[in-house]
């Protein structure tokens, strides 16, 4: 009796019509992960996605840790959307110490996770560009999200890791002159973004190779817990920003792009068609913003929360991104959960990429809008 | 955009400028001068008042001003300039190497950035040969399990395969390395081993990623070498000859693309899918199987490879050139040499020289060459712009395209020419 090997590592027979391939960790194709594929000449058998390749032990060391001290590190599973991963621990830890947010510091938090949403959406689209080897459409989201990042980095000190989320409302306060180059910069990448739909999404040859691959239905969808962009692909009418609004999206009005046909070229405008929204709800909450007034709560050191557990969830670039805190009377949390979009849309890779061609593989994979770092966490 | 460019200082410039002389003489000791012995000793010598001039006789003479141009004459002749620099492989790669350049800096300025930029006085001009030379000094690698004589030699075959190609194209009248009678069978030949070479090379690497790309490769050369060959029918029943050279003059008052668009487009395209380029690169589809069958080649292995298929990119089209858009043939723009250099020499201050065997070249070889250039780098532009516009397309659809598309298109072509030469338009005896 030959060892149990682990999968992906089995010696294969010569005279086997199945082939297994190992894309990644080390494949121009794949994020921090592998995937395990067995291909029957052209066509995928079976596909095991092998995630934990970048854990680092987030939740753990959030409970050594006090409510404050964990902000620069429970970011780092996705440095480009660092706003919004911290927006649901900002959201729980001000339920747990009953701070009061002011109005102001909600709406520069608004205008900061949307901001957020364009630094990490465009990186997303550079990559699916260059996965189904559009080069331009890997320099172009690159180049244009420096706007964003520029408007950023104005805003927080940081070009990625902005920590700028604290309970309590934002760290600082926004620089002088800053909706005019805000609005000035949203203009602009709202053209660019649409200079987009002439090279890439009107693009017949991108079209016919990814209509009809990786076909994801409402019902399947539902049933295997997706989140985000790809239940809204998938014909779902479901964003958190909406369902269950927090801060002042109440008081703005965002419109849901929902898309019917549960494709990769669906699923892969969706993203696209968020950025375009968020375009408007920037330009919404600066001219709704109050004008002047506080953004940030004076806190106690090392404050307490009593026996108490929180959800929160907030809408992120990649879907629903929840925080579940536990306290027990101390100034660290007993617990820490982060309930991220990633982990939940790879579960459905599987079922898409059974029997599906090997070169829809990357059109397929990257389209679930999987962040591997933030499923590892 | 923040790039960090040096201030000009004077000193710097001149220091730069002599080390620059200076390298270039130590060079030209060094390696020119030996190879210009070595090239006299292959080349057939004129006989020069009354004598036939031996290798090192011709060698002091290459410093003398006035009996030069016999010996520099009788080199341009040789059968080896034309394989080594003319027609041949050296115009070939200086060609291929400025479509490599001018492939970066056009995808840079279509995609927003400098492309190369810091290497070489201007614009990264010399980042190819930096290139090179990293590739050079790079560690070859050759996986464990490979067949390794079939893995070494694959990329030597494949760069003399498409070395073999370039020779095949008449650049200007009477300049062409190999005027065969079945010039365009010979073509059609050595474009049937490419496929081979690939497959031989994938397989030997005995690794899977490789073995994908060959056999991709496999699928797409044969596919479209179907439709390449139908496509250029056509030209064939038009003319009534297989010869480059004459295919091309019988193009001195019109272009076949007038008369055969339909062929041209197809042979575009299946030129594009031949050299793998955007939106045919499946065989090296890195998102897919990392590099495909270039995957386990390092170092100077890789750069041959690449240097194979810009000579091959070179060679197809000079070939769409030479088939559609009349080769070398255009309005005479170079002006005449002029006779009284000839008659009366060169007045230089108080002195006349008289040089004897002027001129050169021809008016007409100068003429056809430049337009054949500018007609090739045409081209070549419209082959390499459709990497920054598409993305890659599947294998199922490149078999349609391939196999139901393409094939139709190039028989409905062939009936055009035949329409076209039993009306008596074109052809032998034809009207036009």
């Amino acid at each position: 009796m030959t060892a149990r090997l682990p999968p992906g590592l089995q010696l294969e027979k010569v005279d086997d019509r199945i082939m297994t391939l190992n894309v990644g960790p080390q494949h121009p194709g794949s994020g921090h992960m592998r995937l395990i594929i067995q291909v029957d000449g052209d066509r995928i058998v079976s596909c095991d996605p092998d995630p934990g390749y970048v854990h680092r032990g987030e939740e753990k060391m959030a409970e050594y840790r006090n409510y404050i001290t964990n902000i620069p590190h429970l970011e780092r599973p996705v440095i480009h959307d660092s706003c919004n991963i911290l927006y649901p621990y900002c959201l729980g830890v001000e339920e747990l110490l009953g701070l009061e947010v002011s109005e102001r510091a909600k709406y520069v938090r608004v205008i900061a996770s949307e901001l957020n949403r364009f630094t990490y959406t465009l990186y997303w689209l550079a990559i699916y560009g260059i996965f189904l080897g559009h080069s331009t459409m890997f320099m172009w989201p690159a180049g244009d999200r420096e706007l964003a990042i520029d408007l950023l980095e104005k805003l927080t000190g940081a070009r990625v890791t902005h920590s700028y989320f604290v309970p309590g409302g934002v760290r600082n306060d926004l620089p002088a002159n800053f909706e005019d180059v805000c609005l000035r910069q949203i203009n602009y990448l709202e053209k660019r973004l649409k200079a987009y739909a002439d090279i890439f999404y009107d693009n017949p040859i991108l079209i016919a190779r990814t209509e009809k691959t990786g076909v994801l239905s409402r019902e399947d969808a539902i049933r295997l817990g997706t989140t985000g962009t790809v239940l809204r692909a998938s014909g779902v009418d479901y964003d958190v920003r909406t369902k269950e609004p927090y801060d002042v999206y109440d008081e703005l009005d965002v419109h849901t792009n929902v898309l019917k046909n549960g494709d990769s070229y669906d699923r892969s405008k969706t993203p696209w068609l968020d950025m375009l929204e968020s375009c408007n709800i920037i330009r919404q909450a600066l001219e709704k913003m109050p004008k002047s007034g506080s953004v940030r709560v004076k806190l106690k050191p090392n404050p307490k929360g009593g026996n108490d557990e929180v959800y929160k969830r907030v809408e992120s670039g990649r879907g629903s991104l929840g925080a579940y805190i536990v306290s027990r009377s101390k100034p660290e949390p007993y617990r820490v959960k982060l309930s991220v979009g990633s982990f939940r849309n790879l579960i459905c890779m599987p079922y898409l990429l059974k029997g599906e061609k090997l070169g829809n593989m990357p059109a397929v994979y990257w389209s679930l809008n999987y962040w591997p770092v933030e499923a590892d966490r | 955009m923040s790039v960090i460019a040096p201030k000009f200082r004077l000193g710097y410039f001149l220091k730069s400028l002599t080390d620059n002389i200076f390298w270039i003489i130590v060079l030209l000791t060094l390696v020119g001068i030996p190879a210009i012995m070595i090239v006299l000793f292959f080349i057939d010598l004129p006989v020069l008042d009354g004598t036939l001039l031996t290798p090192f006789l011709a060698f002091t003479m290459m410093f003398h001003p006035e009996l030069a141009v016999p010996v520099v004459k009788s080199l341009l002749y040789s059968d080896f300039f034309r394989i080594a620099a003319f027609p041949g492989f050296g115009f070939a790669a200086l060609l291929a190497a400025g479509t490599i350049f001018a492939e970066r800096k056009l995808l840079a300025k279509l995609q927003l950035r400098v492309g190369p930029f810091y290497c070489g006085k201007f614009e990264g001009i010399l980042q190819l040969m930096a290139d090179g030379l990293k590739l050079i000094s790079k560690e070859i690698i050759i996986p464990a399990k490979a067949d390794k004589p079939i893995f070494w030699t694959a990329p030597i075959l494949f760069v003399a395969t498409a070395a073999a190609f370039v020779s095949l194209i008449p650049v200007a009248p009477g300049w062409v390395v190999a005027d065969l009678d079945v010039g365009l069978l010979a073509v059609f030949a050595i474009i049937g081993f490419f496929p081979i070479i690939t497959i031989l090379s994938a397989w030997s690497a005995n690794s899977k990623f490789p073995f994908i790309g060959g056999i991709r490769a496999l699928h797409q050369m044969v596919s479209f070498e179907i439709p390449l060959i139908l496509s250029l029918l056509g030209v064939v029943i038009l003319t009534g000859t297989l010869n480059l050279s004459e295919i091309v003059e019988s193009q001195s008052n019109y272009w076949f693309i007038v008369f055969l668009p339909i062929g041209a487009i197809v042979f575009f395209i299946s030129v594009l899918a031949e050299l793998e380029r955007i939106p045919f690169d499946l065989p090296e589809a890195e998102s897919e199987i990392v590099a495909g069958w270039l995957t386990e080649f390092s170092g100077m292995i890789y750069g041959l490879v690449q240097l194979g298929s810009y000579l091959k990119l070179y060679a197809f089209a000079a070939l769409f050139v030479v088939l559609f858009l009349g080769g070398w043939q255009g309005p005479m723009i170079v002006p005449p040499f002029p006779a009284e250099i000839i008659t009366h020499g060169i007045e230089a201050g108080p002195i006349t020289v008289q040089v004897p065997g002027l001129p050169i070249t021809t008016q007409e070889m100068l003429n056809g060459t430049l337009w054949f250039t500018l007609k090739t780098v045409a081209v070549i532009f419209f082959i390499l712009i459709p990497r920054g516009v598409f993305p890659r397309i599947r294998i199922d659809m490149l078999l349609s395209i391939g196999w139901n598309k393409l094939i139709a298109l190039a028989f409905i072509n062939i009936f055009i020419a035949l329409g076209l030469l039993y009306a008596g338009v074109l052809g032998p005896g034809g009207l036009l």
